[in-house]
């Protein structure tokens, strides 16, 4: 186990050629950088309580660049203001990750998919949750004072849903949309091709294809007990040509399941279309071998990486839409920042097409509604008759005498 | 000939014109809340709305309560007599200028399709919208003593409540106009005191 990657402070303790492996021992050159060798030494003596910078070397950089991955983990959060972020900005509560992931004996308190979120704990005592963190472990079950509606919500509604308006707020976007079928391509003098939008993101590369990114995004929300279900390489895939890679489990009737706000990140990627599977394809590799970033053969690619997995390969590729749910809990604003009651109850607010119960401002028994108002208009119109017969009678009255 | 006779007491009017706001304003929440225009705002209607149905419950006991100690909840004791004559004058007489069928005292201040109309508000209306909005509001805490009932027939039983009180309001604000004068009601209901017909007969 690295020690330093999580403790030391010093900010130099930089990996080769990638955040991970080994630090480079001497000078090594990669990608036109060079990385100095790591005073190990120097480094050993800064060591201390991981902060924000030793997570986020791993975490921030989670899909190989700042916030391309999760959307609510960024490199922002370093520099973050009460708005972005009220625990880790220092204007707020300047916690640092680990004082929600408290660690009992290196055991990383997280997400572990079987287990469940205890509700009724207050953090006097983290060991009492066992390793699971919650909003609630330090706010509690009720944290509103003056709202008694909002405590009602928590029984259907994570904290996080009202609590993280948008993602990626942080002016760091977030990855949304990759479509690897587009990649290979090149230049009409066999160069390979990058374009970058404003924010030096690439929006099409030949190594990767085309790609969209977004700040400030409205989360995708769903019913979540905390499991995943996941499709793996030996599900079959649906026929119509589109997969969620991931589903969150959960429904309204499941007493442990919240609505829950995620980074619905969609993309189009290579899959064995004649047996309707997930592929293992070869990127790495020198030239010759079948790596697609070598050879730029997708067919090879898929060929060589199954057969080195050893999985069957129908022989034939094609290309499937597919999306993964990435949960949102991150970037907590301030209260006044909250989600508006409006925002999910309205006719088409954000959960306009989550399924399963009554929401009022967004549901409603059509045929009553419109009998309804039929009702209220006849009367209306019916007493506007009623009166009008009554003074045109009158006039006849008086006109006769 | 014409002249006032003192028809209301100040609790009745107190009572009348309170209720009345509080039933317009929660009918103009509990539809923004239903989703039906924007107008408070989501969190400002609901707050209203509930705040309006603790405040109209609350009058409805202390109503209830006058009623019961001063006898007056006499004046609703309901009778079918002279029912079809009443029909009668509300389709045909009012036009006609026929004579008037009923005879309207402090005493009797209800004529029997009056009677009927609130009775009903009374004991359908109003005990659909309370029931279904205190199971709303009480919604969670239905769950945890194990009534399963889903929050959307609640809602949706108060929304019809909802429309006939609606309903009814139209009519009865149209009623108003139909006394010796088009605001004698109106007038009566403000400041107690009713100008009447000599023979104090009305529909
Ligand atoms: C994934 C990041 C990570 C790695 C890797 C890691 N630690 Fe830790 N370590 C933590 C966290 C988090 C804490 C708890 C800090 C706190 O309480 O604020 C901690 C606490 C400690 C403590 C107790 C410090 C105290 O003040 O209570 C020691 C000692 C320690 N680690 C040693 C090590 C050693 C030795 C290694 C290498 C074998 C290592 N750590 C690797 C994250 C890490
Ligand atoms: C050397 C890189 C690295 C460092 C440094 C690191 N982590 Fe991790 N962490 C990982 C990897 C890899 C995983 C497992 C893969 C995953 O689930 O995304 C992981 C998993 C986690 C999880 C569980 C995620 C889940 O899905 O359940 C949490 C929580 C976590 N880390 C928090 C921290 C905290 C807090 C720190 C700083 C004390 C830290 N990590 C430092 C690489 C790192
Ligand atoms: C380690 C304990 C801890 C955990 C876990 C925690 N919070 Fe907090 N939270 C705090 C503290 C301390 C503050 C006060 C920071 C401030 O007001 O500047 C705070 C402030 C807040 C505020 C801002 C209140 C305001 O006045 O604007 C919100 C909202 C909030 N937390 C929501 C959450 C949500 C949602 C989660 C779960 C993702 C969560 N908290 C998890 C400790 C925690
Ligand atoms: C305010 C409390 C809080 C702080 C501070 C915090 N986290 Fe989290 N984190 C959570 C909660 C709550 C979850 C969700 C756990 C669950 O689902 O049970 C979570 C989940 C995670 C996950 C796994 C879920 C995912 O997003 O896919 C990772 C990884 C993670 N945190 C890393 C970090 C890192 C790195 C930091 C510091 C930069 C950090 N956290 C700071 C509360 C916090
Ligand atoms: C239905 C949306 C919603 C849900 C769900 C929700 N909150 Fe809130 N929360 C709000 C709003 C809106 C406010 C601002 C209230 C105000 O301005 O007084 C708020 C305020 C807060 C505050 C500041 C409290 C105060 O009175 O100063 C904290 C802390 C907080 N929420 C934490 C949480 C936690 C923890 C959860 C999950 C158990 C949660 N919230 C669930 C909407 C929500
Ligand atoms: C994140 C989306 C979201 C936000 C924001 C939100 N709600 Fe809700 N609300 C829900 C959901 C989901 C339910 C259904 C809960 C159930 O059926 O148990 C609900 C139910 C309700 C109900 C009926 C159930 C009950 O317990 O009475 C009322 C009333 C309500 N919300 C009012 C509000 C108000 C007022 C606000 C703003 C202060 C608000 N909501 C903000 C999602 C939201």
């Amino acid at each position: 186990m690295d020690c330093l990657v999580c403790h030391e402070q010093s900010g130099k303790y930089k990996k080769f050629p990638t955040a991970c492996g080994h630090p480079a021992y001497e000078e090594k050159k990669f990608g036109g950088k060079v990385f100095e060798p790591v005073d190990l030494n120097a480094v050993a003596k800064t060591v201390g309580k991981p902060g924000l910078q030793n997570c986020g070397v791993c975490h921030f950089f989670g899909g190989g660049g700042d916030g391309v991955k999760h959307g609510d983990l960024d490199s922002s959060l370093l520099s973050a203001d009460r708005d972005l972020d009220v625990h880790m900005s220092k204007e707020g509560a300047n916690h640092t990750c680990t004082a929600c992931h408290t660690t009992i004996n290196h055991q990383m308190a997280g997400r572990y998919y079987t287990e469940k979120a205890p509700l009724e704990h207050r953090m006097a005592m983290p060991e009492d949750y066992g390793n699971r963190i919650s909003c609630e472990s330090c706010h509690g079950p009720t944290p509103h004072e003056t709202m008694a509606i909002l405590d009602d919500h928590t029984a259907k509604v994570s904290c996080q849903a009202c609590h993280i308006p948008r993602y990626a707020r942080g002016g760091i976007s977030t990855l949304m949309w990759w479509d690897w079928s587009t990649a290979g391509k090149f230049t009409d003098d066999g160069n390979p091709i990058v374009e970058k939008n404003e924010g030096g993101r690439p929006t099409y590369h030949t190594m990767k294809g085309d790609m969209t990114w977004a700040e400030n995004v409205v989360p995708t929300y769903a019913w979540y007990n905390g499991g995943m279900e996941y499709v793996t390489m030996k599900d079959t895939l649906p026929k119509d040509g589109s997969v969620e890679i991931n589903q969150p489990l959960g429904n309204y009737d499941d007493p442990e399941s919240r609505i829950f706000p995620f980074k619905y990140y969609e993309g189009r990627q290579i899959y064995d279309a004649g047996a309707d599977r997930l592929v293992v394809s070869k990127l790495f590799g020198p030239k010759g071998s079948g790596a697609y970033w070598s050879d730029y053969d997708w067919q090879r690619s898929v060929e060589v990486g199954m057969a080195e997995s050893g999985e069957e390969f129908s022989g034939q590729i094609g290309f499937i839409d597919t999306a993964m749910y990435w949960p949102i809990t991150h970037m907590v604003a301030p209260k006044e920042d909250s989600l508006q009651c409006a925002a999910c109850h309205a006719r088409d607010g954000r959960l306009a097409s989550l399924p399963g119960f009554y929401l009022p401002g967004r549901d409603r028994v059509s045929w009553i509604d419109t009998l309804g108002w039929s009702l209220f208009v006849l009367s209306i119109i019916g007493v506007m008759i009623h009166g009008l017969l009554r003074v045109v009678f009158r006039m006849a009255r008086s006109k006769k005498q | 000939m014409k002249r006032t006779i003192y028809m209301y007491k100040g609790f009745e009017r107190i009572w009348h014109w309170l209720q009345a706001a509080l039933i317009i304003l929660l009918l103009l929440t509990g539809f923004e809340i239903h989703g039906s225009y924007e107008l408070f705002g989501y969190q400002g209607a609901y707050v209203v709305h509930i705040q309006a149905a603790w405040i109209l419950l609350g009058l409805l006991v202390l109503a209830l309560f006058w009623h019961v100690t001063t006898g007056e909840w006499r004046q609703y004791k309901p009778t079918l007599k002279n029912l079809d004559k009443m029909v009668r004058c509300y389709m045909v007489g009012i036009f006609l200028d026929e004579p008037r069928p009923y005879t309207k005292t402090p005493e009797t201040k209800l004529n029997p399709l009056q009677k009927l109309s609130y009775l009903g508000v009374l004991l359908f209306i109003l005990p659909i919208l309370i029931i279904s909005g205190l199971g709303c509001y009480f919604y969670n805490d239905l769950q945890a003593w194990g009534l399963s009932v889903g929050f959307g027939p609640l809602a949706i039983l108060h929304t019809i409540g909802a429309f006939l009180m609606l309903t009814f309001l139209v009519i009865h604000v149209y009623m108003t106009t139909t006394g010796h004068s088009p605001l004698s009601y109106t007038i009566a209901m403000i400041t107690g005191r009713e100008e009447v017909p000599e023979d104090n007969r009305v529909c």
